[in-house]
């Protein structure tokens, strides 16, 4: 279930990927592809006490994976799916890959087909979304190759290097998912 | 020696309950344009639950490094704002001053700078401080005005701090010296 | 427009404190008409007890205090300081300028009087000439088409369509996010003022 042809997803040990994270964290264009909030530095004790902290709410506030590549079980990101999941069966995907060497050769949509798997046959849930940034093509290509469907996008809603940029958003149905796969 | 240090001719300056505090914060928090002159934070609007805990947690600090007071007139008793030393740094002899009169049918009537003479009173003869500095805002020169009335001299500007309706504004520093402030003829003894 | 303005008053409404002793058993009535909760919010709707809105309120006050990047209002009466809603700002990303809008007005009886429109042109100029924020959303539900035309007349452009994003009663609903820019604001607001 878990397993892709390039990747397999696992759980998170949080001081191993703390530390990784910690790492991919100094690259700030990394950063800067993956998230809204100022570029930051945090040791791998802080990030690792964030993921322990989460990992003990009780409902889980969300599910969050590793990526390991299944050639060697190297260690190159992480995904996850998260929000008010249940009442509407909607959940937000987010995908990071720390190691660049892994960008641009299907990994990513590799580990997107997985987790799509996980959400429409595990946690039955009947559309997926993500949001992805105007400066990031080459995400918004792995998202639509996944299937993902665009669908409109915040005008203006990052600054950054002295201008504006949209927020992308992008979501699948559980219908159109189905159609994909059998097809 | 003066029994009347805290006391001038149009105000005098009292310690009120957390309670009373509270109640004129929260109705005189309602006047943005009050707050804009007075402070650079966005106004939050607390409830007067709220100012009550921190004036009840400023209470207890009871530190040496901020006096404040309210600001009652002696002719109705009316309270009509504070007024207080804060950044005291007591090795160093160096004070930062804030005042301000929530109530408006009391400004440009000389109120606050009877307020700020008294406090400067307190703080060169009862303190035995050596210097008292403010910020004010540059579109405040209502306030700049009773600052120079007062004794206070400019000692210069950090340009655009402040941005506000789409426009940029400057922090003024002023200060006043111990001896300035003697020279202007303030102690009797 | 000048500094010594009254950012929080309108003409019927002003934006006021929560008070704690008041409004707690106000709210708890309005959270028991689920279609208001489900207005406001994508969690199973679910009425509150005024003790836990109290509670609430208690942790509204910290949060704004402690996140700073929260700000909440009530909205009051002028006429008689009564209780009619509550706006906010919530999500403020300092670095880049945007922050997401949320408002109710509690009673039904009490809409389309032209109280939220004023707090929403009051939470507007405050978002953009006091927080100097560049762009404010809001989010609404296709299964409320009345909230969707209030922020269009209030100058919100469509953006985005999560499609079939909210499921109630059996049915599928688009959930839509709405956004306005500072400068469209700005060109609203003297379009507004030379017509007075």
């Amino acid at each position: 279930m878990l397993c892709g042809r390039l990747v397999r997803l696992t759980a998170q040990e949080p001081k191993e990927l703390a530390e990784a994270v910690a790492r991919w964290n100094a690259d700030s264009e990394w950063w800067r592809l993956l998230s809204t909030e100022p570029s930051n530095l945090f040791s791998a004790k802080k990030i690792a006490e964030w993921f322990e902290k989460d990992q003990e709410k009780e409902p889980p506030p969300g599910y969050f994976f590793c990526m390991r590549s299944l050639e060697d079980d190297h260690l190159i990101g992480f995904i996850g799916l998260d929000g008010d999941i249940y009442a509407h069966g909607e959940a937000f995907v987010g995908i990071g890959i720390g190691e660049r060497d892994f960008w641009s050769k299907g990994y990513g949509t590799d580990a997107m087909q997985v987790i799509l798997r996980y959400a429409f046959c595990e946690l039955n849930l009947r559309r997926v979304a993500l949001t992805t940034f105007e400066y990031n093509p080459r995400a918004v290509r792995s998202y639509e190759k996944a299937g993902f469907m665009h669908e409109g996008r915040a005008r203006e809603y990052l600054w950054r290097e002295g201008r504006h940029w949209d927020l992308i958003f992008m979501g699948i149905l559980r219908e159109e998912w189905s159609a994909r796969d059998t097809g | 020696m003066n029994n009347n240090l805290l006391r001038g001719e149009l105000v005098r300056l009292t310690a009120e309950n957390p309670e009373v505090m509270a109640a004129n914060f929260t109705r005189w928090n309602q006047d943005t344009g009050w707050l804009r002159f007075l402070d650079t934070q966005p106004p939050l609007m607390p409830s007067e639950k709220k100012w009550k805990e921190w004036l009840e947690k400023d209470m207890e600090r009871a530190s040496l490094d901020n006096f404040f007071f309210a600001i009652r007139t002696t002719e109705s008793d009316t309270l009509i704002g504070f007024i207080g030393l804060f950044d005291l740094f007591m090795q160093h002899g160096d004070t930062l001053v804030a005042i301000a009169l929530g109530e408006r049918q009391y400004w440009g009537k000389g109120y606050g700078t009877d307020a700020m003479r008294i406090m400067l009173r307190y703080a060169f003869s009862e303190l035995n401080l050596r210097r008292a500095g403010l910020i004010v805002f540059d579109y405040n020169p209502r306030a700049i005005r009773s600052y120079e009335k007062a004794g206070f001299v400019h000692e210069g500007r950090i340009r655009e701090v402040i941005h506000r309706d789409g426009k940029r504004y400057d922090f003024l520093y002023m200060g006043i010296l111990r001896e300035e402030w003697l020279a202007n003829g303030n102690m009797t003894s | 427009m000048s500094i010594d303005t009254q950012l929080f008053e309108g003409k019927l409404i002003r934006l006021a404190p929560i008070d704690h002793e008041k409004d707690p058993e106000v709210e708890s009535r309005w959270t028991h008409d689920l279609t208001l909760s489900r207005a406001l919010s994508r969690k199973p709707a679910m009425p509150q007890s005024v003790v836990q809105i109290k509670k609430k309120y208690e942790a509204i006050e910290k949060e704004v205090e402690e996140a700073k990047n929260i700000f909440h209002f009530t909205i009051r009466s002028k006429e008689d300081g009564r209780l009619l809603g509550y706006i906010r700002i919530e999500g403020i990303e300092w670095n880049h300028g945007t922050g997401s809008l949320k408002l109710a007005i509690g009673d039904p009886a009490e809409r389309g009087k032209g109280f939220g429109s004023e707090a929403l042109q009051c939470m507007l100029q405050f978002a953009f000439n006091e927080l100097n924020l560049h762009r404010m959303s809001a989010v609404v539900g296709e299964d409320t088409p009345g909230a969707l035309r209030f922020f269009v007349k209030h100058g919100f452009v469509e953006e985005v369509r999560r499609r079939k994003a909210l499921l109630r009663d059996g049915q599928v609903w688009d959930s839509i996010h709405l956004g306005i820019l500072q400068r469209e604001w700005l060109d609203l607001s003297k379009e507004r003022v030379d017509h007075e």
